[in-house]
Formats: structure tokens, sequence, C-alpha cells
């Protein structure tokens, strides 16, 4: 191949990385269905959480269809309308964006970029999709429960959350429970392959601080994430025995239509803390890949390395550490001591610095780039704007003065919608039009992802703008219909009618995205090696797309940080993070094979 | 390379013409699977704090009841004690290459495991006889949750230790065994000491929580 003369920066000792004893499949089952291959499970994920998040997607147009045109739609009753809100909010926080971050894109990307030839664990990797996967199906029973799913909301509050006025609370609330913790031990499982992935298999030379941002947000998420289950696991534990056995955890003595019940001595602001405790860092659970995953594709689409890489890592690290201690932000309302509440909006503020540090880090980032507008890079861009948008009004709400007046209306529901929401989809979208080619070597089609891209921002806004101005006019959230109120002008019927026409063509402009991903399998565009030039080690295999293990006979060996964009006196724009140094000006730098330096020169 | 000299080491300086630094790959120096139990005791130990932290919390309320204290739990931590020492023993053995005494170690830590459930398994029956029993109290509703998540905790160990085992039975040698048997260790003293906080902290006496509280100043 290249006729280059080894000088001695290349005489690399070989490879100290034990190779890893992989699980080779016999049969059409154990290679398609119970693979133990992270890519696989990877996917198996994302279809399981995109498919039971359509139905979240049915939901919310249902619970809009309410909200636009109360009176209108004789097949849902109040109780109804509470069971869409739960199943909306549980379905997309959990099921949808915890389980495609970290079970998907973790599961795809952390071996690639990492150099690693599968999960260090990949037979508990296998369980933990499985456990997912019953997860979701428990869940998706308790529609079909007599009394159907729990409609206690999201937040799943006791005592309301068991009592009989609640709609859903035979079998629904049990199987909401019972999911939830299924959930929480299939994460763990996949969890702590994720971190000890990171920690244990790296490819030689890939130092932590030459890891991809996307591998750090993960990481750093999982590790939040396995911090933080905790708690939602105690809770639901707890809260099922109140339901089942008659225990008194969270339950205090309460009388129910003019009846004594027979609980008592439980403490309803306990379960408050557990549920928050977990809740907040769940926020970030969701951002954080979305911080790494962003931060990388800003970077290859506009051709220039991450701007403040270290800061970054570090930002990423601080938040995850801070997002323990600001939980009692969501409580404002319940009920606390004054200097309690005055710690928690200030740990709450201190947050927002390094998170605004990384804001101002993309935008430079971007700065006299060479920014080519492909769809990944739209929704980065997109992204940035919207997550502005939602960690402003976080702001205000952080503030307790602020919060207490606005708490509980569709002020919170379009902040958090717009920070948790909106903004990483746009990240999930954006990943999935950069990696498609990867995952399956075909491009996705661009014309229908421009469509896609334009509905979905410009709609978000549409959708969430009005929503905040509704909140500041005391429109409350979770009501099933406003009736006659003296506060509300006529004219926010109109506004809602407005958002509600909105809700429904974003959401079938979904369906154009999933249309794209079925018919692009067979009738895209062909990728070829590397479509979009980058210099992460997950396109540089010797296969493409990947095959099982990954990196054909020898482990790449890693030369330098991912973000080698447009380096002075490089032949080309980019250099791949295997490529070595000699060859760097070489017009073949991007072919280069991994694990070829390990090899004897010609 | 320590993990602060890592994470502050500066990716894009690149000086042209040095040996370029291809370090080992590992942030601790640990096997794998030894790291990969680490990072779940990790877990678990999150899971029990949080739920002596809610004890604790709820103990605070001026209704709180202390629960009856069955008897047999000292008993029980005896036996855990012992299944502790004997896999301790088991994990000295299989350093030296004592197989026999590997296999029998093994055969104890089961038999003292199996012993303190039975053992918790009786003081649940005991609790529930007690005239005080009342399934609204908090602290009895505690006791039986911790207890429970604790047994369950101990029967996963008791499925690693039936794998670990079945080896040391079939007769595999030392090395293939030692894996086994230093992870079922770790994680056996782990439940241990996790025990002895529990029955010290909440089940052994009434309100010796409130005086760590007291020290504390919380209380």
């Amino acid at each position: 191949m290249a006729s280059f003369a080894p000088t001695k920066a290349e005489q690399v000792p070989p490879a100290e990385v034990g190779e890893m004893d992989l699980y080779h499949s016999h049969s059409w089952w154990t290679t398609y269905v119970f693979s133990q291959d992270a890519k696989v499970i990877a996917i198996q994920y994302s279809l399981t959480a995109i498919s039971i998040g359509l139905v979240a997607l049915v939901l919310s147009w249902l619970m809009r269809l309410q909200l636009g045109f109360p009176d209108t739609f004789s097949f849902i009753d109040a109780g109804e309308y509470y069971q869409y809100i739960t199943m909306h909010g549980m379905i997309m926080v959990i099921y949808l964006l915890t389980a495609l971050f970290l079970g998907g894109f973790g599961n795809y990307l952390i071996p690639l970029m990492v150099g690693a030839r599968d999960m260090v664990f990949p037979y508990v990797n296998m369980l933990s999709y499985w456990i997912y996967l019953l997860a979701v199906l428990v869940l998706v029973a308790s529609f079909f429960v007599p009394g159907g799913p729990t409609g206690a909301g999201w937040t799943l509050y006791p005592p309301q959350a068991i009592l009989s006025g609640t709609p859903g609370s035979d079998g629904g609330i049990i199987l909401m429970l019972v999911s939830l913790a299924l959930f929480i031990v299939g994460f763990t499982m996949g969890g702590l392959n994720y971190v000890v992935t990171v920690l244990q298999a790296r490819a030689r030379g890939m130092t932590l601080m030459r890891m991809p941002l996307t591998v750090w947000g993960i990481f750093m998420a999982t590790v939040l994430a396995l911090l933080a289950f905790p708690a939602l696991f105690v809770g639901a534990i707890m809260m099922t025995l109140d339901r089942i056995l008659g225990t008194s955890f969270f339950m205090p003595a309460i009388v129910e239509m003019g009846e004594q019940l027979a609980y008592g001595g439980g403490s309803p602001i306990l379960f408050q803390h557990l549920f928050w405790f977990f809740g907040h860092p769940e926020v970030y659970i969701v951002a954080l890949p979305a911080f790494g995953i962003v931060s990388d594709l800003l970077s290859v689409h506009a051709r220039r390395n991450i701007f403040g890489y270290r800061m970054m890592v570090w930002a990423i690290v601080v938040i995850g550490a801070l997002s323990f201690v600001v939980w009692a932000h969501h409580m404002y309302v319940s009920g606390m001591h004054p200097y309690f509440g005055f710690f928690f909006a200030t740990t709450t503020l201190i947050i927002a610095v390094p998170t605004a540090l990384k804001v101002y880090n993309w935008t430079l980032t971007l700065w006299r780039g060479n920014i080519h507008l492909t769809i990944p890079m739209l929704f980065a861009i997109a992204f940035i704007i919207t997550f502005v948008n939602g960690g402003i009004t976080g702001l205000f709400l952080g503030n307790a003065v602020v919060d207490i007046p606005l708490s509980d209306t569709m002020f919170v529901v379009a902040h958090f919608h717009m920070v948790m929401g909106v903004a990483p989809i746009l990240v999930i979208f954006g990943a999935i039009y950069h990696w498609y080619p990867l995952i399956t070597g075909r491009m996705l089609n661009e014309t229908l992802g421009w469509i896609h891209f334009w509905v979905t921002f410009l709609g978000a806004y549409a959708i969430f703008l009005p929503l905040h101005y509704l909140g500041f006019l005391g429109v409350p959230r979770r009501y099933f219909e406003m009736g006659e109120t003296g506060f509300i002008p006529p004219s926010a019927a109109t506004l809602n009618e407005f958002v509600t026409v909105i809700a429904l063509i974003v959401g079938a402009t979904q369906v154009l995205f999933l249309f794209n991903l079925a018919w692009s399998l067979s009738k895209g565009k062909l990728a070829g090696r590397n479509p979009w030039r980058a210099a992460s080690l997950e396109w540089q295999t010797p296969e493409s797309p990947p095959g099982h293990g990954n990196w054909g006979p020898a482990l790449p060996l890693v030369y330098r940080w991912p973000y080698a964009y447009s380096v002075p006196g490089a032949a080309e724009d980019f250099i791949p993070q295997n490529v070595p140094p000699s060859r760097e000006t070489g017009n073949e730098s991007h072919e280069a094979l991994p694990g070829a330096a390990a090899q004897p020169a010609e | 390379m320590t993990l602060f000299q890592q994470l502050t080491e500066k990716p894009w300086v690149t000086v042209p013409g040095t040996v370029v630094d291809l370090h080992n790959r590992r942030a601790f120096l640990l096997p794998t699977a030894a790291l990969g139990l680490r990072m779940f005791l990790v877990v678990a130990t999150v899971l029990f704090l949080l739920l002596i932290v809610a004890y604790a919390s709820r103990m605070e309320f001026e209704d709180w009841r202390p629960s009856p204290q069955p008897w047999l739990l000292w008993l029980n931590t005896g036996m855990l004690v012992l299944s502790s020492v004997a896999m301790q023993w088991a994990r000295i053995a299989v350093r030296r290459g004592e197989l026999k005494a590997v296999s029998m170690g093994l055969m104890a830590a089961g038999v003292f495991a199996v012993g303190f459930l039975g053992g918790q398994v009786a003081a649940w029956r005991q609790l529930n006889m007690m005239v005080a029993f009342d399934v609204t109290n908090p602290a009895i509703g505690f006791f039986y949750l911790i207890t429970a998540l604790h047994a369950v905790h101990l029967l996963g160990g008791l499925a690693a230790w039936g794998w670990t085992a079945a080896k040391a039975w079939r007769g595999f040698d030392g090395i293939q065994l030692r894996s086994g048997v230093e992870l079922c260790t770790v994680y056996w003293h782990f439940l241990l000491l996790v025990w002895l906080v529990l029955f010290g902290l909440l089940f052994s006496g009434n309100d010796n929580l409130g005086i760590l509280l007291a020290i504390c100043g919380i209380r």
C-alpha cells in the first residue's frame, strides 16, 4: 500500500489490550434476536423505544384534540385525559429518551468510538435489552387491564396515585410501578456495561481525553442514571407495597368518600423527595448524551475542532455532580423551609454556569468554521437555539419567587418540553441522520429530511411559544377543560385550537421521517466509507457498516484526539484518529486501516 | 498516569517529531469483572443509603412508633458473619491452590448464607406474631422492605455462588476458580457490611439511629 519509511515514532509495541473472547453466534436466532452483539442490541433498543414513543405521540394528539376542541370528542372523558397525560410523560421521558440515548446510541457508539470489539459483558447486555422489552410490555399491558393505565400524572404523587378516585388505580398503577422497577433492573445491567467498557476496553492510545464528547456525555449520563435510578426503584417498591399490602410508607391517615381508610402514618412528601432525587438527574441523563452528540455533529459538519474540549468534558462532569443537589426545586409548592428554597434556588442557578459555558463553546466552534448545512447540522444548530430558549425559562422557574405563581401552569409545560423534550429529540434526529449511513450503509433521503427538519423545528416553536403565553395568563396544566374562567380571555381558546392544529401536523411529519428510515434502507443513496469525512474512530472500521467484532484482525491504535479537522499541512481537512503521524500528509491518509501501524512495514 | 493527570491532558497539543504517547488503556488497575462488581456495589450502596435516609427522615415525625425487635436477628447476624468468614477461608485457599479447602469453604459459606435467609424468614414470622404488629406502622413496613431487599441481594449472590461452587466440584483448577471465588468473597463481605450497618442502625435496639442523628446535631 503506502511506501513510507517507518520512523522511530511508529515503532509501536504490540497492543497490550487483551483480546476479548467474543461470543460468536451459530444460528439466526442468536445473531438477530438473542444477540450479544452491542450493535444489534442497540438497534433492538432503538426500534423498541421508537415504537413505544409512537404510542406516546398518539396520546399527545388525543390530549391536544381535547385541549383545542373541548366538548367535541365524545370518546375522551376526564379520566382518559389524565391517563393520556400520565402515559405520554412517562413513556417519553423514560421508555423513549432514556432508552434511546443510553440503550440505543450508547450500545452502538461506545464500543466503536473507544475502539473496542464489544461491550465488556455481552451476555448481561443482552439481558438488559430483554428486561427493558419486558418493562415496555408490562407498561403496554396496563392499557388493557380493567380501569386502564394509571392517570396519576407522570410524577405519580401519592396519596392520589393509589386512591380509587384516580383512573387506573385498580391494575394500572401496579403495572406502572412494576414496569418502572423492571426498567431500572434492566438499565442497571446495561449501565454497568457502558461504564466499565469506557473505563476498561478502550483501544491503545485512546486516553480519557481523546474520547469523543459523545462518549463522555453517555458515560456521565450513565453514571448519573446508576446513582439516581435506585431512588425511583425504592419509591416504586414502597408505593407498590402501600397499594397491595396496605403498608403506610406514603399513605397518611385519610378519609375517602366519607370513609376512613386503613392507612395511617405515611409521608407523601417522602415520595416527592425520592421521586425528584431521581427526577432531576433524569433531566441530565437525557441532556448529557445530547450535549455530547451535538458537540460531535457540530465539529464534523463545521470541519473544525470542538472549541474548549477540556472545558466541555469538565462541564459535563460538573453538571452531572450538581444535578444531585437541585432536586427540591421541583417541590417549591410542596411546602418547605424558606432556607431550603434559597439553597435549591442557588444551586439551580449555579448549574447555569457550566451549561452556558457549553453553549458558548458550541457557538465558538461554528465561528469561522466551514459550515455545511447538512441535515444533521441543521438539527444540531436547532438544538442550540431550542436549548437556550428552554434553559432561560429554566432560570425563571429556578427562582422560588417566580416559580410559585407559575407553578402548575402551561408555562412549566412549555419550559420542560423545550428543554428536555424538543431539544434532545432534535439531537436524536440529527444523530440518526448522521449515523444512519454507518449503520445501514445508505444515506437518508435529503429532501424528506429537509421537510422533516423545517416542519419539526418551526412547528415545535409554533406549539410551545404560545404555551408560554398561556401559562402567563394563568392557564393551568393537567386540566381536562377550562370551563368559564374570569381571568382567561376567550382568545386563549383560539390559541389552543391553533396549537392543536400545528401539533397534528408536526406529529404527522414524524411519519414522513419513519418512511424515510424504511425507504432509504433499500433505496437510499449508497454511503460508501465515511461519507461525512469524520475523524472519530467509529467511521474507520475495516468493514462498513462495521461487522461482528468491529475491527477485523487487529484492534486500532489511536494517535490523536477525534477533532483533527482542518489541520494545517495535512493532506485532507481531517485526520482520522488511527492514522500514524508520518502519514498525515500522505494522499491515502483517510484510508488507513485500523491496526495498520502495528504491522511491520514493507 | 493518575486519574487527575488523565483528565488534565491537552489532547489538541501534538509536538511534531516526538514519540506518540500510546499509553495503557485502563483508568483503573482492576480486572474488568472486578471493576464491574465494584460499580454494582456502588449502586447497591446508594440503594441502601437512600433507605436509611428515608427511614431517618420518617423517624423525625412526631407520630413515629418504633418497631418491636425480633431477637432472632442476633442469631442471623452471627450466621452471616460465619458465612463471610467461610468465604474468606475459601479465598485464602484458592490463592494457595488448596482445592479441597476451597470446596469446603464455599460449601460452608453457602450453608450459612441459606441459614441466614431461613432465619430472616423466621424473624419475619416472629414479628408477624407479635402483639405490636401493625402493617400501617412505617417502622414495621421499613423492616420488611429493607430486610427483603437485603435478602434479594443475597439470593443474587447465591446464584453466583452456585456457579462458582459447581465449577469447584467439577474439578476446575485454581486459576479458573480464582476469579469467581474472589468476586463472591467481595460481594459477601459487602453484604455483611451492609447488614451490620442496617442491623446496627435500625434493627438492633430502639433508636440507635436517633443517637447517631443526635450526635450529628440533626435531632
